[in-house]
């Protein structure tokens, strides 16, 4: 099973490489793709670098350019396909219909990966992608649970990658507008979610709140730890009732499903998080590398180490983890 | 701003209303009154079926099919929605069914639908979840049988008017359908959001969201409306009307608007759009609009929330 990280930046990229990636994934400085962040991703220059050092160890690049091309920026998201041609990366991560037909008709060598954009949750739907455009692998939507994946899995046209540990989306990726309806920016169309320069904290009698384009997210009372205002994880009112309605804020953990996913033929394990330090793609990527080689090792007696938990459960957003949707019950 | 529906203009009359399917989980006597009011309305399309959980089986293809053919004879062209997430094994069979229907079109709402429709050689309409943004995607569904497609619902209709535009120059013109009315929809998860607020796990959700015609309103801790939880999906907390901006739908180049049903007043809310693309629809007033849960920023390329008329009056 392949392990493939994230790469915001240069550094992280050959901290990804140095603790055992097999693969890493990068996207250019735009809105090209789903981590469009001020001071993150990847000019010409820095993505020559890191493939050279990637592949110098043997590893491979992918790049994610998996927003959907815009009615006025067509031409932006067919040069970072052009760009990402040229520098030599092993696969493109594509979305988009229009954009995935381009790379088929001007690069047919170059492998496209369906990103988990393209919301492709059923083997009808993978070979959809597969006829039209050839991907030669998909990223599952992170709403499956592990019986629905196996299901797939079974019957997939495709190699599939799946999840493995960072940030939850619960909505099927792809399909969610809500950033854009409170700010005007979604990741479909600039890349972002819950976008920062929304966001306003306001220290208050109430407590501390925090803001996305005015509208409250949460409200922390004191000693309470205080996250990022993702809007699908803030706490609303439901029908009299004070909660966290759509979603706690909590990271996705798949360590001890490992074996399971490995059995079922699952090709590739992700690590979410370019936007994150290079500290943490560091740890995070030996973790799962250990975990991997201890798999392979010793497929029967796998067992996760309390270590790599501990390890995980410290760079987890709210410090806790969940397997999320791969385990029925929390639906 | 001025009223600009009020001008008539020719694209305007020509502009077809749509009624999108019902999106909550109502009784099947809720349903067969509503459609049998609908059947008297100047609605010219209705879609029908169950395009968000599949877990809501009071009606079967069967009861939709009967449905459909009462619209027809009332000259209502019918579309099949197909569920947008599709999870399972026992969905895709639901899903085949629908488009094997044999009678009407089907509006795919996933690729799933897509690619079964096109190996059928089935036409069918494009959902405004595929994520049509570009000429490019909207070729390659229009060579697959698209002959319709819905907008992605966060477009706004200066890009849309620049995306048509585009179309017709590279030769893909499929006609374009724009959500018009009603609360948007905007994510879709495995998990039941409604489930959750009762507590029940979504595989024994003893159908709660039915005793909610309208969803339920995710409101903020200073009790604005946010969002609207309904089942799986996540609506809009406001609903978003274009009654007065019909006429730069049409200007935008789209065929249809789609009204989405709401459980209360939606014979009130088609007269007034077919009213509007009749021009005869009276310019809105300040009074009211001040008070009203209503959107309209998607369309004037701001955040979907904005109430463009409230904020300039």
């Amino acid at each position: 099973m392949e392990l493939v990280c994230p790469a915001g930046n240069l550094p992280a990229l050959k901290r990804a490489v140095d603790e055992g990636a097999d693969a890493v994934y990068f996207g250019f400085q735009n809105t090209t793709n789903a981590r469009g962040f001020a001071g993150l991703n990847f000019t010409d220059k820095r993505a020559r670098e890191g493939i050279d050092h990637a592949h110098a160890h043997g590893r491979r690049v992918f790049c994610a350019i998996n927003t959907y091309p815009q009615p006025d920026g067509w031409k932006m998201w067919t040069r970072a396909v052009d760009d990402a041609a040229a520098l030599g990366v092993d696969a493109l991560i594509l979305a988009d219909m229009g954009l995935l037909d381009y790379a088929a008709r001007r690069y047919p060598d170059l492998p496209r990966h369906l990103s988990v954009q393209g919301s492709a949750t059923s083997h009808e739907a993978l070979r959809f992608y597969h006829e039209q455009f050839g991907i030669r692998r998909a990223v599952l939507p992170r709403v499956l649970s592990i019986t629905q994946v196996r299901d797939l899995a079974r019957q997939s046209p495709v190699e599939l990658e799946v999840f493995a540990f960072g940030s939850l989306c619960i909505m099927a990726e792809g399909r969610c507008y809500l950033s854009s309806y409170l700010t005007g920016e979604s990741p479909n169309t600039r890349g972002v979610c819950s976008p920062a320069a929304h966001v306003r904290w306001e220290e208050t009698d109430a407590g501390l709140e925090s803001r996305l384009n005015g509208v409250l997210i949460d409200r922390y009372a004191a000693g309470e730890n205080a996250g990022y205002p993702t809007l699908c994880k803030g706490r609303f009112e439901v029908e009299g009732e004070t909660y966290h309605a759509i979603e706690e804020p909590t990271s996705l953990n798949t360590l001890e499903l490992l074996p399971e996913l490995a059995k079922l033929g699952i090709s590739a394990v992700k690590i979410e998080g370019r936007q994150r330090s290079p500290a943490y793609v560091s740890k995070v990527a030996g973790i799962w590398r250990s975990a991997i080689d201890r798999l392979d090792a010793d497929p029967e007696r796998f067992h996760p180490d309390p270590a790599w938990i501990a390890g995980l459960g410290d760079v987890s957003e709210g410090s806790t983890t969940t397997l999320g949707a791969y385990e029925r019950r929390w639906k | 701003m001025a009223d600009s529906s009020s001008a008539g203009s020719p694209s305007v009359r020509s502009l077809q209303l749509a009624l999108g399917p019902v999106l909550f989980y109502w009784t099947r006597e809720r349903y067969a009154q509503f459609y049998r009011d609908a059947a008297d309305w100047p609605v010219d399309i209705v879609y029908l079926g169950e395009s968000v959980c599949s877990r809501r089986r009071d009606m079967k293809l069967d009861d939709w099919l009967g449905l459909g053919r009462e619209l027809a004879q009332s000259g209502k062209e019918v579309v099949l929605s197909s569920q947008t997430l599709i999870e399972s094994e026992a969905d895709l069979r639901d899903l085949r069914k629908l488009c094997d229907n044999g009678e009407f079109r089907v509006e795919a709402n996933d690729q799933s639908a897509v690619q079964r429709c096109a190996n059928a050689g089935l036409a069918f309409v494009g959902g405004a979840a595929l994520n049509l943004y570009n000429t490019a995607a909207i070729g390659v569904l229009q060579r697959a049988g698209m002959q319709r497609f819905n907008a992605p619902v966060e477009m706004s209709g200066a890009d849309l008017a620049h995306l048509l535009d585009d179309g017709r120059a590279q030769g893909v013109a499929v006609p374009c359908e724009v959500f018009a009315y009603g609360h948007l929809p905007l994510a879709w998860s495995s998990r039941c959001f409604t489930a959750r607020r009762y507590r029940h796990t979504k595989d024994r959700c003893r159908f709660v969201c039915q005793k909610h015609p309208e969803g339920m309103a995710l409101r903020s801790r200073e009790a604005g409306e946010v969002f609207t939880l309904n089942g799986i999906q996540t609506l809009s907390g406001a609903c978003q009307d274009l009654r007065h901006d019909m006429a730069s739908i049409a200007d935008a180049g789209a065929s249809v608007a789609r009204l989405s049903p709401r459980a209360e007043g939606m014979a009130d809310v088609v007269a007034d759009f077919d009213a509007a693309r009749r021009g005869e629809l009276a310019a809105p007033d300040p009074l009211t609009l001040v008070d009203a849960e209503i959107c309209d920023g998607y369309w004037y390329g701001r955040p979907g929330m904005d109430n463009t008329r409230r904020d300039s009056a």
